[in-house]
C-alpha cells in the first residue's frame, strides 16, 4: 500500500508540475502578446472599434478575425510587421463584437490565439467632422449676414451672367413668332437642388411669358415636380396680374421613364415647334438627344446644369449655357430676391475661403506640415 | 426550339427600334406611334412599380400587419394624401405643405452632402505639395491641378466684374473648364456609340442572324 501510495503521490506531483509548467509557458506566451484591447473609437457615431495589439516580434503572422452573426470567425485583416492597430468601421452601434487574434511564428511551429470583445457606442459629437462644422458655421453666418444686408436695402453687386440676357430675348422672339416656349426642368425629382434652382428660373420665365402673352409648355418627369412647377407658374401669372391667362394643362406629367420622357419631348419639339427651348436642371444621357432635336427645329436654346458630364453636350448644341454654379446664381440674379442675392453673396464668401484655404494648404504641404490638411480631411 | 412568344418579342422589338430610328429621317406616324406607346407603357409600368414595390411593402403592408411599430408611417401617408388633395380645388392649398417638407428636407440633406463631397474633398485633394512629384510631368501636373482648381473656382465668383487683372484667373479658369469638357465629350461619345452598337447587335444578330 505504501508503495502504491508513493506511486500515486509521485504521479499526482508530476501531473501538478506539468500543469504548473504548462501554465507558466502559457503565461510566457500570453506575455508575448502583452495587450490586446478592443476599444470604442471616440467621438463617432458608434460604428467603429479599434483593435490594438501589442505583440513581441517573434509573432510574424498576426491574423485578425471577427465573429459573424452566427458566431463563425471570418478573416478581417492580416497585421503587417509593426502594425499595432486596426480600425473596424463596419460594426453596429451598441452591439458586442467578438474578435479573434491568431499569432504564428515565422516557421508556424508555435501559435497563440486571443479572443476579445468590445462594444461601439455613439457619441453626441463626431470630432472628425469638426472642420466641416466650422466651415458650415462660417458660410451660414456669411449668408445670413448678406441676407440681412440685402433685406435692409443695401445694394449688393452681382456681375451679369452670360446667357441671362438671352432668356428675355428668347421669350420676345417666341412672342414675335406666335409660338410657345418650352421649359424642361430636367429629369431630377424635387429632392435635387438643381430642380429647385430650375423652378426659380421657371418663375422668371413664366412672368415674362405672362407679360408677353406667350404660352409656356413644361413637360415633367415626376408628379412632384409637376405640382411644384404648376404652383410656380400660377404664382408668376398672379404676380403680373394675369391669372386668367394661366393654362394648367400646359404643365403636365409625361412619364417617369428617362427615355420615354425624352421621346415625348422630342415629339413636342417637332409638333409644337417652340421658338425657345430652356433646359434647366439635372440632365443625364438624354441631354444631347434633347438639345440636338431642339437645334434641328431652329429654336433659341438655353441650357443650365451642374452635371459636369452633360455640360459639353449643351455647350456644343445650345446658344447659351449656364455652367454649374451659374444655374444657381441665375435664379438669384433673375429674381432679385434679397434672400437669394444674400445667399449668393454668402456662397461667394465660401469660394474666397476655399481659395485662401487651398493656397494655405499647399504652402503648409510644401513646408512638410500636414496637420493643416489632416484637419480638413473628413473621415 | 424558339418559342412563338420569343419570336414575336423580337419582331415587336425590331418594329419599335426601326420606328424610333425613322425619326432620323423626319417626324412620321411610325415614330409617333412608337413614342406614344413608349410613354404610355413606361408611365403605366412606373405606376404599377410604385404601387407594388414602394406603397404596398413600405406603407400598406407595415401599417396593416404591424401598426403599433409603424405609427410613424402615418406622417408620410398623410403627406401623400395631402398631395392628392390637388384634385379637390377647394383643398388644393393643402398640397403645398408636403411640397415644402420635401424641398426643405432635400435642401438640408444636400447641404451636408455637398459640403463634404464638393467642398472639403476638393479642398484636401488640392492641398498637395506640387514639388513632390516623382517626374517632371507629375510636377507640372500638380501645378496644373492647383492653378486649375483655384482659377476654376474664381470663374464662379460673382461679386466682382471680370475686368482688368480680375479677368485673368477667370479666363484661365474657363480654359481649364473647356478643356475638361472637351475630354469629357470625347469620352462620353465613345460610350454612346456602344449604345448604338447594342441596337445594331440586336437587329443583326437576334433578328437577321447575319452575325453570330
Amino acid at each position: 500500500m505504501p508503495n502504491t501510495e508513493s506511486f500515486f503521490y509521485m504521479k499526482t506531483n508530476r501531473i501538478l508540475y506539468s500543469i504548473i509548467l504548462l501554465s507558466l509557458l502559457n503565461v510566457c506566451k500570453m506575455n508575448a502578446v502583452h495587450d490586446t484591447m478592443v476599444l470604442d473609437v471616440p467621438w463617432d457615431n458608434g460604428t467603429a472599434l479599434s483593435i490594438k495589439i501589442d505583440y513581441e516580434p517573434m509573432w510574424k503572422h498576426v491574423i485578425l478575425e471577427k465573429a459573424d452573426s452566427s458566431g463563425v470567425f471570418v478573416p478581417l485583416s492580416v497585421f503587417f510587421e509593426g502594425q499595432t492597430e486596426y480600425i473596424d468601421s463596419d460594426v453596429l452601434a451598441n452591439a458586442k463584437q467578438i474578435y479573434r487574434i491568431s499569432a504564428y511564428t515565422s516557421d508556424r511551429k508555435d501559435s497563440l490565439i486571443v479572443v476579445k470583445g468590445g462594444v461601439a457606442t455613439e457619441q453626441w459629437f463626431y470630432m472628425g467632422k469638426l472642420s466641416m462644422l466650422i466651415l458650415l458655421v462660417l458660410i451660414c453666418t456669411a449668408i445670413m449676414y448678406f441676407i440681412s444686408l440685402a433685406r435692409r436695402g443695401k445694394a449688393l453687386f452681382i456681375r451679369r451672367i452670360n446667357g441671362l440676357d438671352s432668356m428675355d430675348e428668347a421669350v420676345g422672339r417666341a412672342t414675335e413668332k406666335g409660338k410657345p416656349i418650352l421649359f424642361i426642368p430636367g429629369i431630377g425629382d424635387l429632392d435635387d437642388i438643381q430642380t429647385i434652382a430650375s423652378l426659380s428660373i421657371l418663375s422668371h420665365l413664366a412672368q415674362r411669358s405672362a407679360e408677353y402673352n406667350t404660352d409656356i409648355i413644361v413637360p415633367c418627369k415626376y408628379s412632384m415636380v409637376m405640382s411644384a412647377a404648376r404652383e410656380v407658374v400660377k404664382e408668376a401669372y398672379l404676380k403680373v396680374g394675369k391669372p386668367d391667362a394661366y393654362k394648367e394643362q400646359n404643365i403636365f406629367y409625361l412619364t417617369d421613364d428617362q427615355f420615354g420622357y425624352v421621346a415625348g419631348i422630342d415629339g413636342i419639339m417637332l409638333r409644337e415647334q417652340p421658338a425657345a427651348n430652356f433646359f434647366m436642371g439635372s440632365f443625364f444621357a438624354e441631354s444631347l438627344i434633347l438639345a440636338e432635336t431642339g437645334f434641328s427645329t431652329g429654336a433659341i436654346q438655353t441650357a443650365g446644369t451642374a452635371q459636369a458630364h452633360q455640360l459639353p453636350f449643351f455647350i456644343v448644341s445650345c446658344d447659351y449655357t449656364l455652367i454649374g454654379e451659374e444655374l444657381f446664381a441665375a435664379s438669384a440674379y433673375l429674381s432679385n430676391d434679397p434672400q437669394q442675392i444674400g445667399s449668393l453673396k454668402g456662397h461667394d464668401f465660401g469660394k474666397v475661403m476655399l481659395i485662401v484655404l487651398t493656397i494655405a494648404g499647399v504652402i503648409f504641404e510644401i513646408l512638410g506640415l500636414h496637420g493643416f490638411k489632416n484637419f480638413f480631411t473628413v473621415g | 426550339m424558339v418559342s412563338t412568344m420569343s419570336v414575336l418579342g423580337t419582331w415587336i422589338g425590331v418594329f419599335f427600334t426601326l420606328s424610333i430610328f425613322s425619326f432620323l429621317f423626319k417626324d412620321n406616324p411610325f415614330y409617333k406611334f412608337a413614342e406614344q406607346v413608349f410613354i404610355g407603357l413606361s408611365a403605366g409600368y412606373g405606376l404599377i412599380y410604385l404601387i407594388y414595390n414602394v406603397l404596398i411593402p413600405n406603407l400598406f403592408h407595415k401599417l396593416i400587419f404591424d401598426f403599433s411599430h409603424n405609427v410613424i408611417l402615418l406622417i408620410p401617408a398623410t403627406l401623400g394624401l395631402m398631395m392628392l388633395l390637388r384634385l379637390i380645388p377647394s383643398l388644393q392649398w393643402l398640397s403645398k405643405y408636403p411640397l415644402a417638407v420635401v424641398i426643405g428636407t432635400a435642401v438640408g440633406i444636400s447641404m451636408l452632402r455637398y459640403m463634404q463631397s464638393d467642398f472639403l474633398n476638393q479642398l484636401t485633394a488640392t492641398m498637395i505639395n506640387p514639388l513632390a512629384g516623382a517626374t517632371k510631368v507629375e510636377i507640372v501636373g500638380n501645378f496644373l491641378l492647383i492653378i486649375g482648381t483655384i482659377c476654376g473656382i474664381y470663374f464662379f465668383y460673382f461679386s466682382r466684374k471680370k475686368e482688368g487683372i480680375y479677368s485673368v484667373p477667370s479666363r484661365i479658369g474657363i480654359w481649364f473648364l473647356m478643356i475638361s469638357f472637351g475630354a469629357s465629350f470625347g469620352y462620353t461619345v465613345m460610350a454612346r456609340v456602344s449604345l448604338l452598337i447594342g441596337r445594331l447587335d440586336f437587329l443583326l444578330k437576334d433578328w437577321l442572324h447575319i452575325i453570330k
